[in-house]
């Protein structure tokens, strides 16, 4: 009785996680503005790119063509423009970031998805030569990622609360620009921001998402080939959420390799080609948003029962079976239809337990994370 | 090589350029700085100079409200500056970029440089129009060029402040060191005021030396020491170097560098 309370609290899970796994309409859009490049990058593994990195990277720079200037970057997707091997990074008694491994494939938008203090930002920064790591090597573009010639290369747009405020938008713009030797033309990076027509504002008296667009402004100036978002629509209501994140795609388009950090596993899914889900400084997860959404609905079930393997094979929505010292493990794609289907066949099945496989723990801390900011969200416009 | 320096040059070029505007549209900032000495000054040694018989009133406090009018847009630009753009992120954006964060403070010197000859030239007019201070050219430039490069030491101090203060508090702790240490270094009356044991401690304070030097070229340095004053101003300097460098390593452990 007990048990089948559970297993009904876990399809109530299940239900609650619907609205935040399957949007057709994010999906769908992501899907075909992603095209087949991406697609044939998402299958190829990354830890066997790791070794070859240092080999590849100077074949690899030259396949970019002028970044960003209305005609696309070529981009061999299976060259690895950035690497954390081993990585691990304590704040006094709190790990933020555990023996992380992580690569980032050129012109891929890799999203790192996790709840509040997985050490998202930890990654960043590291990938950034902004905090060096107690264990293991951080490489970008094959060099160290503080040295000036990798960040001539790289843009950041960091979750920052203050930017002088006296400064225009175009000022800051120009500003940043002179940092790179290259920059794109300031009409160009005006233009793709979408921040033409509040170029002559004092960044003290925009909006929120208007400062976000200028902050994005300034991650780009320098046409870099590695983006890194972090955070980038935190804050934002919904509709300046949506048209961020068009300003996102754009610049994916283009062939530039983009890390963005979010816990909103709704942005992840509409933008990235790759997600990693983090959770305690360590990979919980990786693929293609379709298979971690496959992963987050997934569900085992542990049970004592007299029927036979193959019997228990053929339950409905069944994605595999175990033979364990105590019983059964089934993993489903449906708890509630190889629940019924079980019921049915051994009324005396003992021990019933249904679980999240292993990943929804760390998706219910995004939901729930999730639906706290959305209530903030209506708080501020309220 | 030369190629980086050029590059280099023109970055702090732009940074200095925006530096300043970003200052100039600061009305908090640009009206405390460059009319309070100039109220002070006037009001002081032009419409009521309390110096009497052979004391010249008019050009000591051109010395005293001079380092006070330089030291101030040093301290501020600096401490409340660096404090505000640390706690907002500011700085740790630009330290990931592609610019060595190393120009920025350079900019930011330039601007305090800036300030100063401004509000020391706004003095000198006033000096020389209101209060008939004659000097030879050669007193006016040194006096001139002690006054600018003064703000060295005081830009270290901001630094340091900017590093360990909390964006809140920078200012009320600027100005917390700024008055009394104006004042006690005998910038706003002749130190010969004070009871002893203030004059003992006043002449420990940096601004103390810097008036000092700033005296000298008028003929009205009392101690009668150059090098000890520009030394003591150099080791102050130091130490508000290493102190800044130690908050610096402090935010940069904390960010987990």
């Amino acid at each position: 009785m007990l048990d089948l309370k559970r297993e009904q609290l876990a399809a109530v899970r299940v239900k609650e996680l619907v609205p935040y796994l399957i949007q057709p309409e994010f999906s769908e859009r992501a899907m075909i503005s992603r095209g087949p490049s991406a697609r044939r990058g998402d299958s190829c593994h990354c830890r066997s790119m790791i070794g070859m990195t240092g080999a590849i990277l100077g074949f690899g720079r030259k396949l970019y063509a002028s970044s960003l200037s209305g005609v696309k970057q070529v981009v061999d997707r299976t060259q690895t423009v950035a690497t954390l091997t081993g990585v691990s990074k304590a704040f006094g008694d709190i790990c933020a970031v555990d023996g992380l491994d992580l690569s980032v494939r050129a012109g891929e938008m890799l999203a790192l998805l996790g709840p509040n203090g997985a050490g998202k930002t930890t990654t960043v920064n590291l990938l950034l030569g902004l905090v060096h790591p107690d264990r293991g090597q951080v490489s970008v573009f094959g060099g160290k990622p503080e040295a000036l010639s990798v960040r001539r290369q790289c843009g950041a747009m960091l979750q920052i609360s203050g930017v002088p405020e006296t400064l225009k938008v175009a000022e800051l713009v120009t500003l940043f620009r002179s940092y790179y030797s290259d920059p794109l033309p300031q009409s160009k990076v005006l233009a793709l921001a979408g921040i033409e027509s509040i170029a002559g504002r004092k960044f003290g008296q925009l909006s929120g998402g208007q400062k976000q667009r200028t902050l994005f402004a300034l991650a780009i100036c320098g046409a870099p080939k590695l983006l890194f978002l972090d955070e980038p629509t935190v804050g934002l209501d919904v509709s300046a959420r949506r048209a961020f994140w068009d300003v996102i795609r754009q610049l994916r388009d283009s062939g530039t390799s983009i890390v963005l950090t979010t816990h909103y596993l709704e942005e992840a899914d509409a933008l990235a080609d790759r997600i990693v889900v983090i959770a305690n400084g360590r990979v919980v997860a990786e693929g293609t948003p379709r298979q971690i959404k496959a992963l987050a609905a997934d569900k085992t079930i542990r049970f004592r029962s007299t029927l036979k393997l193959e019997q228990l094979g053929r339950l409905a929505e069944v994605a595999s079976v175990t033979k364990t010292n105590d019983g059964f493990e089934i993993v489903t794609r449906s708890a509630t239809a190889t629940l019924r289907g079980l019921l049915n066949a051994d009324a005396e099945v003992t021990d019933l337990e249904v679980t999240g496989a292993g990943l929804e723990q760390a998706f219910l801390t995004l939901v729930d994370n999730d639906n706290a900011n959305q209530a903030n969200d209506k708080e501020k416009a309220a | 090589m030369s190629n980086a320096i050029t590059q280099s040059m023109s970055v702090l070029a732009v940074e200095s350029r925006f530096e300043l505007l970003r200052t100039l549209r600061m009305p908090g900032f640009l009206l405390p700085t460059l009319l309070f000495p100039a109220a002070f000054y006037l009001l002081f040694a032009v419409v009521m100079p309390m110096g009497k018989g052979s004391f010249d009133m008019a050009s000591y406090l051109l010395a005293g409200y001079g380092v006070f009018g330089v030291i101030g847009p040093a301290l501020f630009g600096f401490g409340v500056a660096v404090a505000n753009e640390r706690n907002a992120g500011w700085l740790l954006l630009k330290m990931a970029s592609p610019m060595p964060i190393t120009i920025h403070f350079a900019a930011r010197v330039f601007m305090s440089l800036t300030f100063a000859a401004v509000v020391a030239l706004m003095l000198f007019t006033l000096g020389a129009v209101f209060a008939d201070i004659r000097m030879q050219p050669m007193q006016w430039v040194s006096l001139f060029f002690i006054l600018v490069l003064g703000v060295i030491p005081f830009c270290a101090m901001g630094l340091m402040v900017g590093y360990w203060a909390r964006s809140q508090a920078a200012v009320a702790i600027v100005n917390l060191i700024y008055l009394p240490m104006s004042v006690l270094s005998g910038l706003w009356w002749p130190m010969q005021l004070f009871p002893a044991g203030l004059q003992v401690f006043g002449k420990c304070l940096p601004p103390y030396h810097l008036v000092q030097l700033a005296l000298t070229p008028i003929g009205m340095n009392t101690s009668g020491a150059v090098l000890e004053h520009i030394l003591v101003l150099l080791a102050y300097t130091a130490v508000f170097l290493l102190l800044a460098a130690r908050g610096y390593r402090r935010d940069a452990a904390a960010r987990g560098a």
